[in-house]
């Protein structure tokens, strides 16, 4: 399970995770990440090809519904402070890292 | 554990278990299955045993579930949980939910409270829509008669009628923010609602065939539970055969868990389930994979639905014949979901409409001469389909999207002669032409 974590945190992988009923294309986050994310054609922040996460495997989200169904772009931990700021800038604070 | 029964009732006897019951009185209830014995955390692990899982769609262990919220509720202190049973059945070609109300309601009450006592909530809640809300108003006043002491319901259970019937009007995040008192819409969500639900309290939300399966359970035990059903699927299951042209059409069978796809499709007795002209089942619900004919012998349980790549969802089989146009139906359907998004997350609202354009014009035979919709040449349409899904595909707060996805592309798979047909500008069906 994900759960929130500072941007101290420093155990672990972590994860950028959408909250996509925020989310409304600003773009500033695929400026400050832009290792990891870029904008979809609508605008909306997508991790770059290469490496999507976990999509096409629907076991890995399939399960309890309980559980975010979002698809959480990982993060290196030499991005972490690349990713801190897109969670910061956001303007609909629609950003938040996770553990993964 | 051993279980006691300190009752007379034979317990159900072949597949005909949720559905036992003469009517939906309390009396044909007890009549038929007795009352429920003491109950506490102990029916945890008996409905492990049982193998009970979810069915309202992503087929998650009850008792897992049920674990999940007890020790959130002990380690956070965050308040008595909640328990929620879901009959927004807002699945379009799913009507099980509304039969097992209108046949057995009091089943569907008595899980509620075997939840109840299994996570130690102290409020319990029967959400869905109004056409539903009429015979759990009439088992509630039933059961309202008897207090607490006198073999009454020990916590207390009300009835949520949900603002909006619409297909994620039943999505478990959504589900609990409208028992929550809020919009009834998806919610982001980074915490469990097992952990902190949109009340503040853990918040336990089953399908109300999965509360009626527990209630069986702990009355006749796992052994019995497990004494129809294949190992991944033991005990009974609601499913809903329909043509998948007219959802009008649903049958609800009450079958071993593992029955053969084909032989739920004869036990419908549909004219549409005709086998010399049964061309393709969606499975799952509008959101799931089409299938083949071919697929027609897989049991319908995890395991036999996974190696065709599909999982039982909400218990749904709609049929598709040969006399009609696949890709058309993929577009009506397409169509439908996107018009069904809650509209809040950006991928779905602008994905979902796209998908629904490009399967149109390769259903309507624009294909041929290129597209205005897709501006893109002929043969990228059914590249352009899987490009979009791509896109939509786990971007949302809850799975519709993903649904969409999942049934755009197992249609592209299936029905590929037909698709190929269709960017030549014909469609294989003789006089369906591009309908």
């Amino acid at each position: 399970m994900s759960a929130g974590v500072g941007m101290g945190a420093d155990a672990g992988d972590v994860a950028l995770h959408v909250d996509w009923t925020r989310c409304r294309g600003r773009g500033l986050c695929t400026e400050l990440f832009s290792e990891q994310l870029e904008r979809d054609e609508w605008g909306y922040p997508i991790a770059r090809a290469g490496d999507p996460g976990d999509p096409g495997d629907p076991g890995a989200r399939a399960g309890d519904p309980g559980d975010p169904g979002t698809r959480d772009v990982p993060v290196r931990p030499h991005e972490r402070a690349a990713a801190a700021d897109a969670v910061a800038m956001c303007p609909l604070q629609a950003l938040r890292l996770v553990e993964r | 554990m051993t279980l006691t029964h300190p009752r007379t009732v034979v317990p159900p006897t072949g597949t005909r278990r949720l559905l036992a019951a003469p009517g939906p009185t309390r009396i044909d209830h007890e009549d038929t299955f007795g009352p429920l014995p003491q109950l506490g955390p102990w029916v945890i692990d008996e409905l492990g045993r049982a193998g009970v899982d979810g069915r309202g769609g992503a087929g998650f262990p009850l008792a897992r579930k049920l674990a999940a919220v007890t020790a959130r509720g002990r380690r956070r202190g965050r308040g008595a949980p909640l328990v929620v049973a879901n009959a927004a059945e807002g699945e379009p070609a799913s009507r099980k939910d509304a039969v097992l109300l209108e046949r057995a309601p009091h089943l569907v009450l008595d899980g509620l409270v075997v939840a109840a006592a299994a996570i130690g909530a102290s409020e319990a809640v029967l959400a869905t829509s109004d056409r539903l809300a009429g015979p759990v108003r009439r088992a509630l006043a039933e059961r309202a008669v008897r207090g607490a002491d006198r073999g009454g319901d020990p916590v207390p259970i009300s009835l949520r009628v949900l603002p909006h019937a619409s297909f994620v009007s039943g999505e478990a995040s959504a589900l609990a923010s409208a028992v929550a008192g809020g919009r009834g819409l998806p919610e982001d969500r980074v915490v469990r609602l097992a952990e902190r639900g949109p009340s503040g309290r853990p918040t336990l939300v089953s399908n109300v065939e999965t509360l009626a399966q527990a209630a069986l359970v702990v009355r006749f035990g796992a052994a019995w539970a497990r004494g129809v059903g294949s190992p991944s699927a033991p005990g009974t299951r609601l499913v809903t055969v329909s043509d998948v042209t007219d959802p009008a059409t649903a049958v609800v069978l009450e079958t071993a868990g593992g029955a053969p796809l084909g032989e739920l499709l004869r036990a419908s007795r549909l004219p549409v389930t005709d086998p010399a002209h049964t061309r393709a089942v969606l499975v799952g619900g509008w959101g799931g994979t089409w299938l083949p004919a071919a697929a027609l012998d897989a049991s319908f349980d995890p395991e036999g639905l996974a190696r065709w790549g599909a999982a039982p969802g909400a218990g749904v089989l709609a049929v598709l014949d040969d006399r009609t146009c696949p890709i058309a139906v993929t577009a009506r359907l397409a169509t439908a979901l996107a018009g069904a998004s809650a509209g809040r997350c950006g991928p779905c609202v602008n994905g979902l409409p796209r998908i629904a354009d490009v399967v149109g014009d390769l259903a309507s035979g624009r294909a041929g001469v290129g597209s205005v919709a897709s501006g893109r040449s002929a043969r990228d349409l059914a590249g352009e389909v899987r490009r979009v899904a791509a896109l939509v595909d786990g971007r949302g707060a809850c799975h519709h999207p993903d649904g969409v996805a999942r049934m755009v592309r197992s249609a592209l798979d299936v029905f590929h002669d037909d698709v190929q047909a269709h960017l030549g500008g014909r469609c294989l069906l003789e006089r369906g032409g591009a309908r």
